[in-house]
């Protein structure tokens, strides 16, 4: 079975409005040397998928920069390929120009000449807001086995109080059919299983589905496609059972990105076999630690120049910490520069921000405090 | 078609490196890893294309596979072009002849067709075993200043280690007028890069001759250079002023390493305006653990650190356990040194596993020990200051 890629690249910026006010949500950094978009990119890669299309909205400046030709995911192909696929607008239409679209359902709209174009059996959907490396040629194995018309991937949430909101919830049965479909849940209980919005679907099906939306003018993906077909069609979960986090606030980012301290975190994360993270390449030179540097716990990329102290943080590329310098439970996005003697405790800085000698900033876990891209305090 | 080209370098890069002993066992000279994240090729590499050189042949000869697989299609240093971009020249199987290459000029006379592609007006040949970052274009632009038919670029050493070059004597305008390969009683300190430009044609011209000639040992330094100068060319010395490091030998090698260490290095490769290009493997930032010391240090990504790094330069995806050390050392990619144990003064090749509570080497001022790609020290093992481990 033959699998093309389609990767929401604007989806829920909304959620990160900090991070997203300059870029998109799969342009988003994280984890010291990744943009968001590299787990889902990776994911399809490792999966020898080399069709894939990447759907933008707006913002799209840092992430054309970072996929560049694809070169660092091992797909700059002559055919196949990374396609970004922008807003289509033609020239005199008046309605376009004013309602670019909103929903995923209209963004997959948007890009039906990409889909029907392919001649992949199978189309592979991923979202930017979820991390998680998975193998999906198991995904792609299930789904042909089984004969379903999606293939949802999900995961069970065990932690009764994990805050559902923005997941949809899917009711299985013992072979893994989905039975219901209910997006936003707040209440639910116990232990129940959510949509990574990672997802299979045969192409011919989606076309379907898509020119039966487009003529009755659906605009949701969820409800008025998943959620009403269920028990029609025949819809199936693949249980995914590994490290997996969805980004849905700053605090979230925050949590997510402190979780990574954790080795067995990094382990399923950066360490699956045959299954390595892929970056933009950026030719630092390895990181300096200079006498009287104190790392602990932390992850650092590569070239920074350490000569302080940092505590419980992730250190992204060309970071620069001064002497006498305390820096604990923070995220300093790429090329910050912290000159001396500063004390910073939760605080996630943006790229190029400046913090200069002797400042004193503090946020709180559960409301990090954000210093904006290039901004010098 | 081949686009014309004002100039194309030419990289030797078969050089054995025997003076490096156990870390050139498999692989030649220019592949031997440097500074963490970089082979020795990486920064005459990158130093040709921020110099606008975008045409460079690499012979090889010596252990060519993992250089070979190393430069591949040249992406990572953006020479994988239409036309131009990093060409391997291995020696090959002519007509009428094959022949290894038996010295520096006649591995260039071999190639003369692969130069006469690009028809290029000055040629560069360059060696693929220094340390350094070098601007070819402002030579490039001395060399036609100066209307020479071969510049030599060239760097002031101390005099007692001069007859281990190719030393040169200048008018002060830089017109050389007497040059002796490593001479026994030098009698200037200007010696040689291995860093020439040529006039195409007096190259070819002079080439051809040299290798017409039986008893010539088919060497730039020994038998092209003084050729010209004996005919009355027009060469001229380039004199650099800027960090330079033969890494031929273990010392040498580790000495370089450690002038990248702390945060203003004498070799400073955070440099946004001349990088220095390698081949990457994805791997995740580096993780420094609660009680891991990273002092003095210079560090490459998937390193792992539980223990205490002091003094030494780490490769990528190098773990030292909780309570290892590792000081004044050279540590290449992948290497795992186990819990307790202890590496002073040393350089571990590739691979190597150092089993728990095992020591290697002894404090600095002592020699260096050495320990080859992929082999393993057993628990509790101890390892002589100047051991040479092989892997063969």
């Amino acid at each position: 079975m033959t699998a093309a890629g389609l990767i929401f690249s604007n989806i829920h910026d909304e959620c990160l409005p900090e991070l997203t006010r300059l870029r998109t949500m799969a342009s988003v950094p994280f984890g010291g040397r990744y943009r968001l978009i590299d787990f889902p990119l990776s994911n399809m890669v490792n999966s020898g998928i080399s069709k894939i299309g990447i759907i933008t909205h707006y913002n799209y400046q840092s992430l054309l920069d970072h996929i560049g030709t694809g070169k660092d995911w091992d797909i700059a192909r002559r055919s196949g390929g990374i396609k970004i696929l922008p807003p289509f607008i033609t020239a005199y239409d008046a309605k376009a120009t004013n309602s670019l679209y909103s929903t995923r359902l209209e963004a997959l709209l948007g890009v039906t000449n990409f889909i029907s174009r392919c001649n992949e059996d199978v189309i592979v959907l991923s979202d930017c807001d979820t991390i998680c490396n998975i193998d999906i040629t198991k995904v792609l194995q299930r789904h042909e086995e089984t004969g379903a018309d999606i293939t949802i991937v999900t995961k069970r949430i065990d932690d009764g109080s994990y805050n559902a909101e923005r997941h949809s919830v899917l009711v299985l049965d013992d072979d893994d059919k989905i039975l219901d479909a209910a997006e936003f849940s707040r209440d639910v209980k116990g232990s129940f299983d959510v949509s990574t919005n990672i997802m299979v679907i045969n192409r011919n099906y989606l076309i379907t589905v898509l020119n039966d939306a487009a003529a009755h003018g659906y605009t949701s993906f969820f409800r008025d496609i998943i959620a009403k077909n269920v028990g029609k069609a025949d819809f199936r979960a693949y249980r995914f059972d590994g490290f997996y986090s969805l980004i849905n606030n700053l605090p979230g980012y925050f949590e997510t990105s402190m979780s990574l301290l954790d080795s067995n975190v990094r382990g399923e994360l950066f360490e699956a076999n045959d299954r390595p993270v892929f970056t933009k390449v950026r030719n630092s030179a390895p990181t300096a630690y200079a006498e009287g540097a104190k790392v602990s716990n932390s992850i650092v990329a590569d070239g920074c120049v350490i000569e302080g102290t940092v505590e419980n943080c992730v250190i992204f590329r060309g970071v620069k910490v001064g002497k006498g310098t305390v820096v604990r439970n923070s995220i300093l996005l790429q090329d910050t520069y912290v000159g001396e003697n500063v004390n910073l405790n939760c605080v996630i800085t943006d790229k190029n921000a400046v913090i200069r000698d002797g400042r004193n900033l503090s946020g709180h876990e559960s409301m990090p405090f954000y210093i904006g891209k290039g901004i010098m305090v | 078609m081949f686009k014309k080209k004002e100039c194309v370098a030419m990289l030797l890069a078969g050089g054995q490196g025997s003076r490096l002993y156990a870390l050139t066992t498999r692989l030649a000279k220019p592949a031997v890893s440097f500074g963490g994240k970089y082979r020795i090729i990486d920064f005459t590499l990158s130093n040709c294309v921020n110099s606008g050189i975008d045409t460079v042949g690499v012979l090889t000869q010596y252990q060519p596979l993992l250089l070979n697989d190393y430069i591949g299609n040249g992406l990572p240093w953006d020479l994988d072009r239409t036309y131009g971009g990093v060409k391997i020249l291995p020696p090959y199987q002519g007509k009428e002849k094959a022949d290894w290459y038996k010295g520096t000029a006649n591995a260039i006379y071999q190639n003369l067709q692969f130069i006469d592609q690009y028809d290029p007006d000055y040629v560069l040949i360059l060696s693929g075993d220094h340390i350094y970052k070098m601007d070819y274009a402002a030579m490039l632009a001395a060399h036609k200043k100066n209307g020479a038919d071969c510049t030599i670029a060239c760097i002031d050493v101390p005099l007692e280690e001069a007859s281990r070059f190719g030393i040169m004597s200048a008018y002060e305008d830089g017109k050389i007028w007497k040059f002796s390969e490593k001479p026994k009683n030098p009698d200037s300190t200007r010696a040689s890069m291995g860093i020439y430009i040529f006039n195409k044609k007096k190259l070819s011209e002079y080439l051809i001759a040299d290798e017409a000639d039986e008893n010539s040992s088919n060497d730039f330094g020994k038998n092209i250079i003084p050729a010209m100068l004996a005919a009355g060319e027009k060469l001229y010395a380039y004199s650099f002023k800027g960090y330079w490091k033969d890494v031929g030998t273990i010392s040498s090698l580790w000495e370089a390493n450690m002038d990248m260490i702390g945060s203003n290095p004498v070799l400073n490769l955070n440099d946004e305006k001349w990088r220095i290009y390698a081949r990457h493997t994805a791997r995740a930032p580096q993780y420094v653990g609660a009680n891991g010391v990273t002092e003095n240090s210079t560090i490459t990504e998937g390193c792992k650190i539980y223990g205490t790094v002091r003094g030494s330069v780490l490769g990528p995806g190098v773990t030292v356990g909780e309570g290892a050390c590792v000081i004044d050392s050279v540590i290449m990619e992948d290497v795992t040194i186990e819990e307790g144990a202890t590496v002073e003064y040393a350089i571990i090749d590739a691979r190597v596993k150092i089993g728990k509570n095992a020591k290697v080497g002894g404090p600095k001022g002592g020699e260096i020990a050495v320990i080859g790609a992929d082999i393993t020290v057993e628990e509790n093992a101890q390892i002589e200051p100047g051991a040479m481990i092989n892997p063969e």
